[in-house]
């Protein structure tokens, strides 16, 4: 039995009359490719924002490696291991490329304020470490001669790879991608996949909102859709595809 | 620091070390150079907060007051020691930085400005009213010169203590700059919610940086008030608050560089607007309404901009 | 003078205080609704509006009617000025930059308002004559009426206009949703303009209306909209109503903190309500929260 490293219990989050999560209940194993799929509106972001701490949920809990998340800060949820990407980007545009990653090295670096000031030894020593691992993620995810350009200047396919870069430096045990795909063409989706894989290589285990079909069944181990923050369907891809209310929840959609 | 800012430091110290020799004796302009410095320590301050953090304060003009005030009174009227009136002046600033920055920094964009802009106002208003503590719009008097194994502190050698804390807290905040609090500084600028998604306690290092701005700030008016020696509500006021804005917002406050030469032209100006004091108003905000239009990123950037495009 | 007629004084000096912060939370309402951002050069359109209106009495001897309208129409000019030189072209640029541009309309009124008139206050004679009226103890100026009157008919004008033309529709839509309004066809920059326009002439009518009870110098600005845009907050930004309510709201409590608890300190409490205001609930009392935190900030 695989270990559980997220478990979702009757989670709820109402927006006055709204429903936007209505008694959800799920698991993510640990080491696996889980993909969220649902028309729009169905409330894929929103899970996501109460799973990281943005928005507080209005019942129900969300265990994340034992511990209970609701209550937490969203920075607090973070430093737990559980890393994130945005759907509208959410990149440093007046930082580097390097320096976004860096960014992400934050929480796992401790010079403070008077150590910083007076650049202290260890702070020296934490900021060459600290460039040393970014560049790292920025090899592993194909960015790495692109360094020292400002964020803004790449592309959008590129842009989403640094954002996931970001989230890699620091060094999370579940990584939430929130459409991806979203933007990009064939060739990048492609190349999406496959850092997707390399990710779960590295032992880091992949929550994935994404409306590209195809992207969803090649890389998912497991699929839940969710329709009007309701589970409708939860299980491997060749099951999903053939299940009656999946299909007819996206009956008009575009897959 | 960053190997850039090492040439920049360099002509800084180079200028200070040659200055007595161009300067001999001319007592004007050593004053103006004193104000530039201190307006340039608070401006720096506001640099990281407004440039680096992406926040605002139109009401810096009360920390600077709170220093001054802090020092002015301790040293004038209790007859103590100029160092307690320095560190009276941080702690306070610093402390009512904390208390007032916790609830305001969580304010959006306007909301931020104006309360903060409410704040330096209520402590105008405090300053011309405690009477018997500040003297209310007469003023403090009699506030005594620093002094050093015995020398008291005026003239040059108190331009040169000016500009060494200056340089002590442009190698500090450059420091910071590069370091991961200054990345911090700079992602939460670029966007608050990815940097709460990357750890950083956006709150927290929103109000470190203003309490940061506020005690650059009243460590500025200590200084002030034992050079001025004589200080009224009058040098604090909105008007104050806003001018150090401009100093950064016109230099150019992505770079402390910028900020530092924002308080410069900002210091020298009003000397040469001094015949025209009618003039003078109108003049800030006709600079400061050419400089948004046509120079948005700072005066520094647009003199870089000219260089590269000249070497082309 | 007993309690009863104090508290009447300070009643009526409150409203009459209340009329001029009301318009002025008037004016920020209708900008921020058009445009999501405040102005804070609009203590400069009340202060324009006191000055040129000296103005036009005393330099260009008008009778007071056509002063009045010629000062209106001066300061709207300048509102709508400052929105196409100003304003229109940043339209795109960083909220700091919007927030500074404002700022530096407002040097720039005042600096120019300095210019001419210098730092001296300025008057005005009553609208009516200086005989006071004695009501329940307590010594009323006639003006306070004036003030009163054409404040209730500025307010009235304008929700007339938001709720029964077509224009002002347009802008209440406008200010909920810019993007859905320019798609039916309706003109955002026009109708930002008309706010700027509005604005200003609201402004105007509130320095020429308590000029004559108050004097206007050159920089009152600032301090009249800090305490309009106290009264725009705790009416709820984006809330007309709100907003007049609580200019009324603050004239009185400033009023009544002058008289009873010390007037040198009475700005700093209409300021400390703002900051309240602010720091518990930037939605205001009339405003929602949801609605707010939807806002563009």
């Amino acid at each position: 039995m695989a270990e559980i490293i997220l478990e979702v219990q009757n989670l709820r989050k109402f927006f006055g009359g709204l429903r936007a999560i209505d008694q959800l209940n799920f698991v993510v194993a640990r080491g696996k490719i889980k993909s969220i799929i649902g028309p729009n509106g169905a409330g894929k972001t929103t899970l996501f924002n109460l799973l990281t701490g943005i928005i507080p949920p209005t019942a129900g809990t969300v265990q994340f490696a034992g511990k209970i998340l609701n209550g937490l800060k969203p920075h607090a949820i973070a430093r737990l291991g559980i890393g994130r990407t945005f759907q509208n980007l959410e990149l440093f545009g007046n930082m580097t490329v390097l320096e976004n990653v860096m960014v992400g090295r934050h929480l796992r670096t401790k010079a403070g304020i008077f150590s910083a000031a007076l650049r202290l030894p260890q702070m020296r020593q934490e900021e060459k470490a600290a460039k040393r691992q970014a560049l790292a993620e920025l090899h592993f995810i194909g960015l790495a001669d692109k360094a020292n350009f400002l964020a803004t200047a790449l592309p959008l396919g590129e842009q989403r790879l640094l954002e996931i870069a970001r989230a890699l430096a620091t060094a999370p045990q579940l990584l939430l991608l929130d459409e991806p795909a979203a933007g990009l063409n064939m060739r990048e989706t492609a190349k999406l996949a496959e850092t997707i894989f390399r990710i779960r290589e590295r032992g880091i285990t992949v929550l994935l909102v994404e409306h590209d079909m195809s992207l969803v069944m090649e890389v998912s181990d497991e699929i839940l859709v969710l329709n009007y923050g309701r589970k409708v369907a939860e299980g491997p891809p060749r099951e999903i595809q053939r299940h009656p209310e999946v299909i007819a929840a996206y009956l008009g959609e575009e897959a | 620091m960053a190997k850039k800012d090492f040439y920049p430091l360099l002509i800084i110290i180079a200028g200070l070390v040659l200055f007595p020799l161009l300067i001999r004796g001319n007592e004007y302009f050593i004053t103006i150079l004193v104000f530039w410095g201190i307006n340039a320590i608070i401006a720096m301050g506001l640099c990281l907060l407004m440039g680096y953090a992406g926040q605002i304060s139109l009401g810096h003009a009360a920390f600077f007051g709170l220093g001054a005030y802090s020092s002015g009174i301790l040293t004038a009227k209790y007859a103590l020691s100029p160092i307690w009136g320095i560190i009276w002046g941080i702690t306070l600033a610093g402390g009512i930085a904390y208390l007032v920055g916790k609830p305001t920094l969580r304010l959006k964009g306007h909301y931020m400005a104006v309360a903060t802009l409410g704040i330096g106002e209520i402590f105008y208003i405090i300053f011309n009213e405690l009477i018997p503590l500040t003297g209310g719009p007469s003023g403090l008097s009699g506030i005594p010169l620093l002094t050093i194994g015995g020398e008291s502190l005026e003239g040059l050698k108190f331009f040169y203590l000016v500009w060494i804390v200056l340089l002590l807290l442009l190698i500090f905040s450059l420091n910071l700059i590069n370091s991961r609090i200054g990345r911090a500084w700079r992602a939460i600028h670029g966007s608050e919610l990815g940097a709460l998604t990357l750890g950083i306690d956006v709150a927290r290092y929103k109000l470190q940086i203003f309490v940061l701005s506020a005690i650059y700030a009243a460590l500025a008016g200590s200084l002030y008030a034992h050079f001025v020696t004589f200080i009224s509500p009058s040098s604090f006021s909105l008007m104050f608050s806003i001018l150090l804005l401009m100093m950064v917002v016109i230099g150019g406050a992505e770079t402390l560089w910028g900020a530092l030469l924002g308080a410069g032209v900002l210091t020298l100006l009003p000397e040469y607007l001094r015949g025209l004091e009618d003039f003078e108003v109108l003049a800030y905000g006709a600079i400061l309404m050419v400089v948004l239009l046509f120079m948005p990123r700072g005066i520094l950037f647009a003199i870089k901009k000219m260089l590269w495009r000249s070497k082309e | 003078m007993d309690l009863i007629s104090q508290l009447c004084q300070y009643l009526f000096t409150g409203l009459t205080l209340g009329s001029i912060y009301a318009l002025v939370a008037l004016g920020f309402t209708m900008i921020y609704g058009a445009t999501g951002i405040i102005n804070l050069a609009q203590g400069e359109f009340v202060m324009l509006g006191g000055l040129i209106m000296v103005f036009s009495s005393t330099v260009l001897h008008l009778p007071l009617f056509l002063a009045f309208i010629f000062t209106v129409i001066v300061v709207t000019l300048l509102g709508a000025l400052f929105e196409r030189l100003a304003i229109h072209p940043l339209k795109n640029a960083s909220l700091i930059t919007l927030i500074m541009i404002t700022l530096a309309g407002s040097i720039l009124f005042r600096g120019g308002a300095m210019f001419i008139w210098g730092k001296d206050p300025y008057g005005l004679p009553a609208f009516s004559g200086d005989r006071p009226w004695y009501l329940w103890g307590a010594t009323i100026q006639p003006q306070i009426f004036w003030v009163l009157g054409i404040t209730g008919g500025a307010v009235l004008g304008i929700g007339l206009f938001f709720s029964r033309t077509l224009t002002g529709k347009a802008m209440i839509a406008c200010a909920c949703n810019p993007l859905a309004a320019r798609l039916l066809g309706i003109n955002v920059w026009k109708l930002v303009l008309l706010s700027f326009a509005l604005s200003a002439a609201l402004g105007a009518i509130a320095g020429i209306i308590i000029t004559p009870i108050t004097l206007m110098e050159y920089d009152r600005g600032p301090m009249l909209a800090l305490k309009g845009f106290s009264a725009a907050v705790l009416g709820g930004l984006g809330s007309s109503m709100g907003a007049v309510v609580a200019g009324f709201l603050i004239g009185l409590i400033e009023s009544l903190g002058a008289g009873l608890i010390s007037s040198g300190y009475k700005d700093a409490l209409a300021l400390l309500v703002l900051l309240i205001v602010l720091w518990l609930k930037p939605s205001g009392i009339l405003g929602s929260a949801e609605e707010s935190a939807l806002k563009k900030f």
